[in-house]
């Protein structure tokens, strides 16, 4: 049977295969782009499952959860280096990881290479300007302006 | 092949591996979106608190309220079936046990959500009713 590739994707398993059972991506064959995106997402999603589920637990379930959040809490929160650092590395973990999953998803659903390609670079240029704006937030964040 | 006989013939079911990757997309997807949301109405601590707290008020509402617990309940299944997807990448072997890997994921999953769903349940009655 031959193999039909989707711009560089993997193979689609075909059903009873041990990569289609599993209910995940089968690592794209060769040392590629598509290979390091796979190896990016196993790589960023373990990280991301301490930072998030510590993210959650903190913020939603313990010590109250979001009803005590205001400008005051995150004035607090960020004044110390460590979890400016922690919610900087989940936004920018989780932002290219989620527009790769879409860049994925899309592949799959989107057939026509112009809409494909329109829609994957929407995600893109929406996944940058998020990821600038939240970046320089973290790192200009000065609640003295306000205090005065 | 979960293959069943109704009235109609039989209906093709899918398998537990198939529907993990279903949800596996479903929640990703969900979870992408809020992301672009929760990025701006974080951003606007740089506006002061007066834009801050009018966007974070809007979060505390029952309804949203109850959004927000299906957020958790995204995140977790995410990360727990993505868990799943990295030993069965990291030891092909597990393949084999696939289906009872899914049955420990969901057992996993559900008795964790249990307590957080009954804690942020308590959130909204406490501050709601």
């Amino acid at each position: 049977m031959a193999v039909r590739t989707r711009d560089g994707a993997a193979p689609p398993a075909r059903s009873g295969e041990p990569a289609r059972l599993r209910g995940a991506r089968p690592r794209p064959p060769g040392r590629g782009a598509e290979f390091w995106w796979w190896a990016f997402m196993r790589v960023s999603g373990l990280v991301l499952v301490v930072l998030v589920i510590g993210h959650v637990l903190i913020m939603h379930v313990f010590g109250g959860g979001i009803d005590r959040v205001n400008f005051q809490f995150v004035a607090v929160r960020w004044q110390n280096p460590f979890w400016r650092t922690w919610d900087w590395l989940i936004l920018s973990l989780a932002t290219v990881h989620g527009i790769n999953g879409l860049r994925v998803i899309i592949l799959d659903y989107v057939r026509r290479p112009g809409a494909r390609i329109a829609v994957t670079w929407l995600f893109y240029i929406v996944g940058i300007l998020l990821f600038a704006l939240g970046s320089i937030v973290v790192f200009t964040f000065d609640p003295s302006k306000w205090h005065a | 092949m979960a293959k069943r006989t109704s009235a109609f013939g039989r209906l093709y079911r899918g398998s537990e591996g198939q529907w993990s990757w279903i949800a596996h997309r479903v929640t990703g997807v969900a979870i992408i979106l809020f992301l672009f949301a929760h990025i701006i109405d974080t951003a606007l601590v740089g506006w002061g608190p007066n834009a801050y707290n009018r966007v974070v008020n809007v979060y505390k509402n029952p309804i949203v309220g109850l959004l927000e617990l299906g957020l958790v309940a995204a995140v977790i299944y995410h990360a727990l079936n993505g868990l799943r997807i990295m030993a069965i990448d990291f030891w092909p072997k597990l393949v084999d046990r696939n289906r009872q890997l899914i049955y420990a994921t969901m057992t996993i999953y559900l008795a964790g959500m249990a307590p957080i769903a009954v804690i942020m349940i308590g959130h909204i009655l406490k501050e709601h009713f």
